[in-house]
């Protein structure tokens, strides 16, 4: 192993079999009679954290409402776990081993404790009251259970959507931009949280977010989304220091114009 | 003056004697309003719901249908169920055991249903677009189904479910048009709050005619009270 490996990502967690979650392959997607997104292929693989970086209106969150089957693609094929998503309707099995944190935390209008049980209770999961308490605990958030959802902090509220997401031990977490506009102790507090379920669940993890440095410092691999176009995806180490194409390179030396 | 202060006096007598003309007529009326109520939510809730949560064909043309009915006058609605009912009418010359006849309480709640519906649907279809459309996708987001994300967004929007509902209340507790057309004002069966008080004005009896006035104003205000209160609670 590299010296100094640590700090250019991630080690791979226990859980990387180089197994495929997800092949998107050919995948377009088009708003208005503009494609927004055109991926050739990209693979998510068990058990890794994959940031995907790139300016604004690269196709970030498209593609995650994509993985996330809140929209099917125009074109091209989706496999998860081995069933190939089409333009139908998803099997609620498939679409509830996956869960998003969007960056703006939408909360219902009861207690923090009844947001977090929200998704167990739609999969009729009716006594996880020891399963909240801990994961309140995890977030800190245990001393606001009873407080109403409307009263929190920015943080306050992301953490709570990450509760409401982890809770669900989703196969896959996606995260939209979570940490934008928070400060650094929910960050931390975040980016900690997201790692460790990734190394004892081995939870899948597709980090969009346009901080390189976050991606840097969470990341097993990254994908670089450019115009809706996949431009690379390598390991961390490799984006960061070597990477292929010269887009790459400027983007992550901060060099981009768009 | 005198005449509105006996009147009072009287009203307020009657309704605290117990009084079995004016109970029976509190009664019915409770009855009546209160079926008319819950056929009306069961209707204009999911109706409100879809209109407000999906896009299909003839979706505009439902609105307005929906714009109208809010703004119908209940006389017309008393006249529609007439045609709809009466011997020579439409459903009334089938005979059929489930079909209401003219002149009964169930003939009244049918024109009530008709004047609540589109107050309730439209008043929900109003609450359930202003919540906030990333909830949706959240909602979807973790796992649920298209029911659960409309029941979702109904728990979301339920203070203004509950005004649709205080509002489709309003409009039959206090119309007389409707009721009076399809009910006749029949002593005993098909008369309430508002018919009585017509009759009793017309005949002269104001003590009682206030009496009934005060227990409509009360009945009203208590259903405004507890909207209020409820309001107060989800904030």
């Amino acid at each position: 192993m590299k010296q100094g490996a640590r700090t250019r990502g991630q080690e791979p967690s226990r859980f990387t079999y180089h197994e495929t979650v997800y092949l998107l392959e050919g995948v377009r997607k088009v708003y208005d009679g503009r494609c927004v997104l055109n991926i050739d292929r990209l693979e998510v693989r068990r058990g890794e954290i994959l940031a995907v970086v790139g300016p604004s209106g690269a196709g970030k969150s498209t593609l995650l409402r994509l993985l996330n089957f809140l929209e099917p693609p125009d074109a091209g094929a989706i496999t998860f776990q081995g069933n190939r998503i089409g333009r139908g309707p998803v099997p609620l099995r498939l679409r509830r081993q996956v869960t998003t944190v969007f960056q703006r935390p939408v909360l219902l209008s009861t207690t923090v404790a009844g947001n977090v049980a929200y998704g167990l209770r739609l999969r009729g999961m009716r006594d996880g009251r020891e399963r909240i308490h801990a994961m309140l605990e995890r977030l800190h958030l245990a001393h606001l259970a009873r407080t109403s959802a409307r009263k929190l902090s920015g943080g306050e509220a992301q953490r709570v959507a990450l509760a409401r997401a982890l809770i669900l031990r989703p196969t896959v977490l996606l995260l939209d931009e979570p940490t934008a506009n928070l400060d650094p102790y929910n960050v931390a507090l975040i980016e900690q949280t997201v790692q460790e379920m990734n190394r004892e669940q081995g939870t899948t993890v597709v980090w969009v977010t346009h901080n390189i440095f976050q991606a840097r410092r969470l990341a097993h691999r990254v994908a670089f989304l450019l115009n809706g176009q996949m431009v690379e995806v390598a390991d961390t180490e490799t984006f960061f220091t070597a990477p292929r194409d010269p887009r790459t390179g400027a983007f992550v030396r901060g060099e981009m114009v768009y | 003056m005198a005449t509105v202060l006996a009147g009072l006096q009287e009203g307020l007598r009657l309704l605290l004697s117990g009084d079995p003309y004016l109970w029976d007529i509190i009664l019915r009326t409770g009855q009546v309003t209160g079926a008319a109520l819950v056929v009306g939510s069961l209707l204009g809730i999911p109706l409100g719901a879809l209109l407000g949560l999906t896009r299909f064909p003839g979706r505009r043309l439902v609105q307005t249908l929906i714009y109208t009915g809010m703004g119908l006058p209940p006389v017309l609605a008393g006249l529609a169920i007439y045609l709809l009912l009466s011997r020579n009418g439409i459903l009334g010359p089938l005979d059929l055991p489930w079909i209401p006849k003219l002149f009964t309480p169930e003939a009244m709640v049918l024109a009530q249903v008709l004047i609540a519906t589109p107050l309730i649907a439209g008043f929900t279809m109003a609450a359930v677009a202003g919540v906030d459309p990333d909830l949706r996708r959240q909602v979807e987001a973790l796992g649920a189904t298209r029911l659960q994300v409309a029941w979702a967004v109904l728990r979301e929007a339920r203070l203004g479910v509950l005004v649709s509902l205080v509002a489709g209340l309003g409009s039959i507790l206090s119309e007389v048009g409707a009721v009076m057309l399809v009910g006749g004002n029949i002593e005993g069966s098909t008369r309430v709050l508002t018919t009585a008080i017509l009759l009793e004005t017309r005949r002269g009896n104001f003590d009682l005619a206030i009496g009934l006035g005060v227990v409509l104003l009360g009945l009203s205000f208590l259903v405004n009270l507890g909207a209020t209160q409820l309001q107060g609670k989800g904030r």
